[in-house]
């Protein structure tokens, strides 16, 4: 297993249009996108992004379409060339590298999940998910042991001989996925993967997802609109919107702190039960609190904690950590508060 | 008021003077390169010949059992193959075997040398535009120019034979193979280029895993055209000197001779079908992973 690596993201920007490098500084003194576009007839695609993804962990980029999130994520693996900036992954800088040192880089670093699943419709499931093997060169038989491996792993045994047309869109996706975990690359980049998908497939390929990723440990960074996505998959979450990065933190920041009324709106729709965890919520120990004999895990849903509180008959339950010692007291009624917004 | 009613044009002696310079400086081309372009050409009139002397000297069941097996191979499909084997035996009947193997040994040299040149150019004008806008007003003129209009400087050049006959049919057929395999590569979806992009692949790599492959059934398009057209210039090699059905063909229109041209204009439509129909079953068999969709 290829150990994990970071990526970090120095003051990238993207502009399209003709001329993009003299409008560089324009746009770092301060014009808009708006102007930007009204003046110069150029598009602002990424302004000024500073990211550090950790190694091994899932970061999801979230934002509208036209957000900038799918221009980003492409520069990653440098399928679109930035205007300014640097990609470190790993130290070694993706925008200096030259042609050969990129098709390398691509190769053996990254693997790639697509929106439209761009699956080869004249290959089969198992030489579609060789295909990555193939163009580094891989023989046939390593090949064919690696992609059964994972054909298998993403559930599709007994399909390897189908070709794409046959499957359904979560099943092509898996195929999607298959294809990139074969490459054993340590980043795994997905654009909008499960967005094509069927609500129930959608959150059936999450989990799958999420549970491939305790064993896998990869980075992974995962492109979505959708909110939900979001908070279940991501370690930590960047907003997108306009090109610009609007928030930055993890799923119980974007949804107790709201950076603002645009990511508040959102946030507004979001089942905060599922996502808020008992530690945010409780109230911390003073020495006269009795502790209630049940307990629950710091890292509890809220959801949770309340099926906990319903199974028991009890009212009040204790928050406890890792080696078992209390951190504080929630009730029903607090839950009840922080499930409506009131934390 | 002539200059109204009468085109202002060039001086008659001018014009005259122009042509004949043109037409003598080509004939001082002609005398002074005729030879070193038909030894350049001798491999192809060698192909030729053995292509002919192959079809015409086997046994006819030999030859009758191959085209079979070939129409059996490329369309599994028997009522193709029940088809191409009635045809050829009425042909044969008829007294036209031997005409029709030579037709077809030609029509075969042909179609390979037009795709051996006609794919890569094909592929060329897909990868650099300017390629393209360099190929396309040629393959216009290689299209619409009267054949017998490039008959002559090739005539001046190699006399008549099976090598002029050849690349006049070449100049006719290759166009569509060129254009559609142009087409079809610029047709393959942008998404699985990216793809290929993003895990790596180098240009050859994409064009022989993904460009290819996905263009295969417009290339297979093309060829079928390129088929089709061949056929359609063997009464016009034949006024050259390519032997065959054409020969006959143009017998009978100058000698008034109904029924002889009728049947041997028959032999070429029968071969024609054959071709077409065993090409397109074998482009929609390699294509047969498009069919089964997922319901």
């Amino acid at each position: 297993m290829a150990e994990p690596i970071g990526i970090q993201i120095r003051n990238l920007y993207k502009i399209f249009g003709p001329d993009a490098a003299a409008l560089i500084e324009k746009v770092r003194t301060g014009t808009t996108k708006t102007e930007l576009n009204e003046k110069y007839g150029a598009v602002l695609g990424l302004n000024n992004i500073n990211m550090d993804m950790a190694a091994g962990q899932i970061q999801v980029i979230m934002g509208l379409s036209g957000s900038g999130k799918s221009t980003l994520i492409r520069h990653i693996n440098r399928l679109i060339d930035p205007t300014a900036g640097e990609v470190l992954v790993g130290g070694d800088d993706v925008v200096k590298m030259s042609p050969e040192a990129l098709r390398e880089f691509r190769r053996h670093k990254t693997a790639m999940v697509f929106q439209k699943f761009a699956l080869l419709p004249n290959r089969t499931v198992l030489e579609n998910t060789g295909y990555g093997l193939e163009v580094q060169g891989v023989p046939r038989e390593k090949r064919i042991e690696t992609s059964m491996r994972w054909i298998e792993r993403v559930g599709l045994k007994g399909f390897e001989k189908k070709y794409p047309n046959q499957l359904s869109g979560g099943m092509q996706q898996r195929v999607g996925l298959a294809r990139a975990l074969s490459n054993d690359a340590p980043i795994l980049l997905m654009d909008e993967a499960f967005s094509a998908l069927d609500p129930l497939i959608r959150v059936d390929m999450q989990s799958v997802l999420l549970d491939l990723q305790k064993e896998i440990r990869k980075t992974i960074v995962f492109i979505t609109h959708d909110l939900d996505e979001a908070l279940r998959l991501g370690d930590s979450i960047a907003i997108l919107r306009d090109g610009e990065i609007i928030q930055m933190g993890s799923s119980q920041d974007i949804v107790l702190k709201p950076a603002n009324d645009y990511i508040a709106n959102f946030v507004r729709e979001v089942n905060r039960g599922r996502v808020i965890h008992v530690e945010k919520a409780m109230s911390p120990l003073r020495a006269d609190t009795a502790l209630p004999a049940a307990s629950v895990a710091a890292g509890t849903s809220l959801d949770d904690a309340m099926k906990h509180l319903v199974a028991r008959g009890a009212d009040r339950l204790t928050v406890t950590d890792g080696q078992n010692r209390p951190l504080g007291v929630i009730d029903s009624a607090t839950i009840v508060a922080a499930l409506v917004g009131g934390v | 008021m002539e200059f109204l009613s009468k085109f202002p044009q060039m001086d008659d002696a001018l014009l005259r003077d122009l042509k004949k310079a043109i037409d003598e400086s080509f004939r001082g081309f002609t005398r002074a390169y005729g030879d070193a372009l038909e030894a350049f050409f001798e491999p192809l009139r060698l192909f030729l010949v053995y292509a002919e002397r192959f079809v015409t000297n086997t046994p006819w069941i030999v030859i009758f059992l191959l085209i079979m097996a070939i129409a059996w191979f490329g369309s599994r499909n028997w009522k193709i193959v029940v088809g191409a084997a009635v045809t050829l035996l009425l042909i044969g009947y008829f007294g036209m075997w031997e005409d029709t193997m030579k037709t077809i040994s030609m029509i075969f040299v042909c179609t390979v040398i037009s795709i051996a040149i006609g794919i890569p150019l094909g592929i060329a004008m897909a990868r650099w535009n300017r390629m393209q806008a360099i190929i396309n007003p040629v393959l216009d003129v290689m299209q619409t120019m009267p054949s017998f209009v490039y008959l002559i400087p090739v005539v001046m050049l190699l006399g008549i034979g099976k090598v002029p006959g050849l690349i006049a049919v070449v100049i006719y057929a290759m166009p569509p193979i060129i254009r559609l395999t142009n087409l079809g590569i610029r047709l393959v979806d942008a998404d699985m280029l990216e793809a290929a992009d993003a895990f790596g692949s180098n240009g050859w790599q994409k064009l022989t895993k993904v460009q290819l492959p996905l263009a295969l059934p417009t290339i297979m398009a093309g060829i079928n055209q390129t088929i089709m057209m061949a056929l359609a210039m063997v009464v016009i090699a034949s006024m050259i000197g390519v032997q065959g059905l054409g020969q006959p063909v143009l017998r009978a229109i100058s000698n008034q001779y109904f029924t002889l041209g009728v049947f041997n204009g028959f032999a070429i439509v029968g071969i024609a079908i054959i071709f077409d129909r065993v090409s397109q079953a074998f482009g929609k068999r390699l294509q047969k992973h498009t069919e089964v969709v997922h319901g």
